[in-house]
């Protein structure tokens, strides 16, 4: 079954006249994924690559049944896109863009909060039901349809994970990239949960890095609640304290959000927690048969 | 993006908090006039991108101008270590030549943006003058918070309640509600990660005073702040990091001597974690990012080469957005520009994966191919070793 995601997903693209949004639409199309509208203002009335594109998000979705977005819009203008989004009463809004100023999302997050949508990132690779839908930047190839559910932090870091589960072959239900900023709409947690109750998931696998306490809420909510095997990998074990590594949310600030407190957190949960990011695979491997 | 202590003063001076008067001078001859026309009394403060100044002798207390030109002279110019400069210490190259203040009580204002909560947090304590971390270590309980919303703002109330939770006296409280409700205007309005107060102090006749102020701007508002952009201090960054910045590319420089190019922040930390396990050490962070153009992965190439410390490099990709054929002709054109002789070791995965494996096969460049992260990290590891071993 998967999460979120699925063959009856119909996916609007904002932003599918820009470089990026152009590229990944297609890709997304070439999956099997079915992209059913693109929104560039200004631009409404016109095709772009066999896709009707509209002025707005409540016009696409009014002429074509759009149930879920993805939003390739520059930083400055991101927000607003979310905001958007959700005004059209989206399910399911999944924002790649990174470099989003922290306070719009902040501003942001107060409507997405109390709204019918599910937000997903931003600054993020997207969302895949391998064999069904894809929905953001990540390689389709590399993926096969199965029964192991990933939700990560980073997008290439979950690359990683699944092209090593895909050799052993073990298949993925879903890969769920949250995203890299400290705001983001769907946390470990909130994956964690949709995966725990999904009949057809069996298996999770959990990629975190510095920063924040998302890792060890979640941990928190496996030690209650979850009872399939969970494997864990947190990057940035070797970080130097106080620098951004690169993702926005990615910096232990004051001596917290260490990888070390963590993996402690993470393994006093029942994770197996594994130390090389070329274990992941493995790891999961000895804990699902 | 960091800024020195007087511009975040003047910067929240210009939102109503109140601050010591005071110049920033970069030559020690400078400093006596400025201690006379602040009454012949001043505090000399050293100006880098780090705390603990005092502790590592950057503070100095003059009682007269000469004084203040002695001190001047011997902070100006001096290799100033700290708890966070690391041993090497850093160059102080301006001093904030400030007038004096009488102490009653040491309190900690600090503003930054709680991630669970998604909204600004304004902290007090009245544990001032002391590391917030080690407070919130053994006395949580001392700070005091209250979470806004960025665009109400803190609301006067919300300021009172922590006022009287800090238990200034009477005649204080206007003043201090004002500084805090002007700190969090300013967080906003800034698109700060961090405003920090601390000391703020309470002196002898009631005012309420910034001594000290600490403020981060977040990187991605920056576009929409051109003026705090031109405060940058390229002298208080690393070079390379400079340079790297200049073509939107994120590198931190680390001590290692393998250096390393990757896509996408995660993937790199953790090319970090796996070279360090394999017994190596990284000689730096550098995140090639999504659609970098084989001129950019050039870019990112020459910038790894120019650390002396590299002894061997390790090209760890995993192509999305960023197509492998790009990568590798990137990587083909910077290794003949800079005409490589270090080892290479690269690792491809994903986005027309062949085709670039193709072009690397093509270009008659001598190239180690890895299987995955673990057989990358042990060829460039052990390619550093042979390299350092001659």
């Amino acid at each position: 079954m998967s999460i979120l995601v699925d063959r009856n997903t119909r996916l609007c693209v904002q932003g599918i006249t820009g470089r990026e949004g152009s590229f990944h639409a297609r890709m997304c199309r070439e999956y099997g994924t079915q992209v059913v509208a693109g929104v560039t203002p200004g631009k409404g009335g016109t095709t772009h690559e066999g896709v009707p594109v509209f002025d707005t998000v409540a016009q696409a979705v009014e002429a074509t049944g759009a149930n879920t977005t993805v939003i390739f819009v520059p930083p400055p203008f991101a927000a607003d896109a979310i905001l958007e989004a959700v005004a059209a009463a989206l399910p399911l809004v999944v924002c790649i863009t990174e470099g989003i100023p922290a306070l719009d999302m902040s501003r942001a997050w107060r409507t997405v909060r109390t709204s019918a949508s599910r937000l997903i990132g931003p600054n993020c690779p997207g969302i895949i039901t391998p064999g069904q839908c894809k929905i953001g930047i990540m390689p389709g190839h590399i993926h096969k349809p199965g029964r192991v559910g990933i939700v990560s932090r980073s997008g290439t870091l979950t690359y990683e994970a699944v092209h090593q589960l895909t050799q052993l072959g073990i298949g993925q239900s879903t890969a769920i990239g949250i995203g890299g900023d400290p705001i983001i709409g769907t946390t470990h947690r909130d994956a964690i949960e949709m995966f725990n109750r999904d009949a057809d998931t069996d298996a999770i696998v959990m990629i975190g890095e510095i920063g924040g306490t998302a890792e060890e809420e979640a941990a928190e909510y496996i030690r209650q609640h979850v009872k399939k095997p969970v494997v864990g990998f947190i990057a940035g074990q070797t970080a130097p304290p106080g620098r951004r590594m690169g993702h926005a949310g990615a910096i232990i600030s004051g001596g917290k959000g260490t990888a070390a407190e963590k993996m402690a957190a993470m393994r006093a949960a029942g994770i197996h927690v594994c130390v090389s990011p070329a274990e992941m695979g493995e790891t999961l491997k000895r804990y699902v048969h | 993006m960091k800024i020195h202590e007087y511009q975040a003063k003047e910067l929240l001076r210009g939102y109503g908090v109140a601050v010591p008067r005071g110049r920033v001078i970069t030559e020690a001859a400078e400093a006596a006039a400025v201690a006379r026309e602040l009454g012949g009394r001043a505090v000399v403060k050293a100006q880098i991108h780090a705390g603990g100044r005092g502790q590592g002798g950057g503070v100095k207390l003059a009682a007269t101008p000469e004084q203040a030109a002695e001190l001047a002279g011997k902070i100006l110019g001096m290799q100033l270590v700290t708890h966070q400069t690391g041993p090497e210490g850093r160059l102080v190259r301006q001093v904030l030549i400030e007038e004096t203040a009488s102490i009653a009580r040491e309190l900690y204002l600090g503003i930054v943006l709680d991630r669970v909560a998604a909204c600004p947090v304004f902290m007090a304590s009245a544990a001032g003058g002391m590391e917030i971390e080690e407070v919130a270590a053994k006395t949580p309980e001392a700070i005091l918070k209250e979470a806004f919303d960025p665009d109400a703002g803190l609301q006067p109330f919300q300021a009172r309640k922590l006022a009287f939770g800090l238990g200034l006296p009477a005649a204080a409280l206007g003043p201090a509600v004002k500084i805090m409700t002007s700190l969090a205007r300013a967080f906003v309005a800034l698109d700060c990660t961090l405003a920090e107060i601390n000391p703020l102090i309470l002196t002898a006749d009631n005012q309420v005073v910034a001594l000290d102020a600490k403020i981060n701007l977040d990187d991605n508002a920056l576009y929409r702040h051109p003026e705090l952009k031109a405060l940058r201090d390229l002298n208080e960054e690393a070079p390379l990091e400079v340079e790297a910045s200049q073509y939107g590319l994120n590198y931190i420089k680390l001590d290692g001597n393998v250096a390393c190019m990757v896509n996408g922040a995660g993937l790199a930390m953790a090319t970090m974690d796996i070279i360090q396990y394999a017994g190596g050490s990284p000689a730096n962070f550098l995140d090639v990012g999504g659609g970098a153009s084989s001129e950019q992965v050039r870019h990112a190439f020459q910038i790894l080469l120019k650390d002396p410390a590299v002894k061997a490099v390790l090209i760890n990709i995993f192509g999305g957005i960023l197509r492998c054929d790009t990568l590798a002709t990137g990587v083909v054109e910077a290794a003949r520009a800079v005409q490589l002789n270090l080892p290479l070791v690269i690792r491809m995965e994903g986005t027309n994966v062949d085709q670039g494996r193709k072009i690397l096969a093509d270009s008659g460049l001598k190239v180690i191919v890895a299987e995955g992260m673990k057989d990358a990290a042990e060829k460039v590891v052990a390619a550093a070793h042979a390299a350092t071993a001659h």
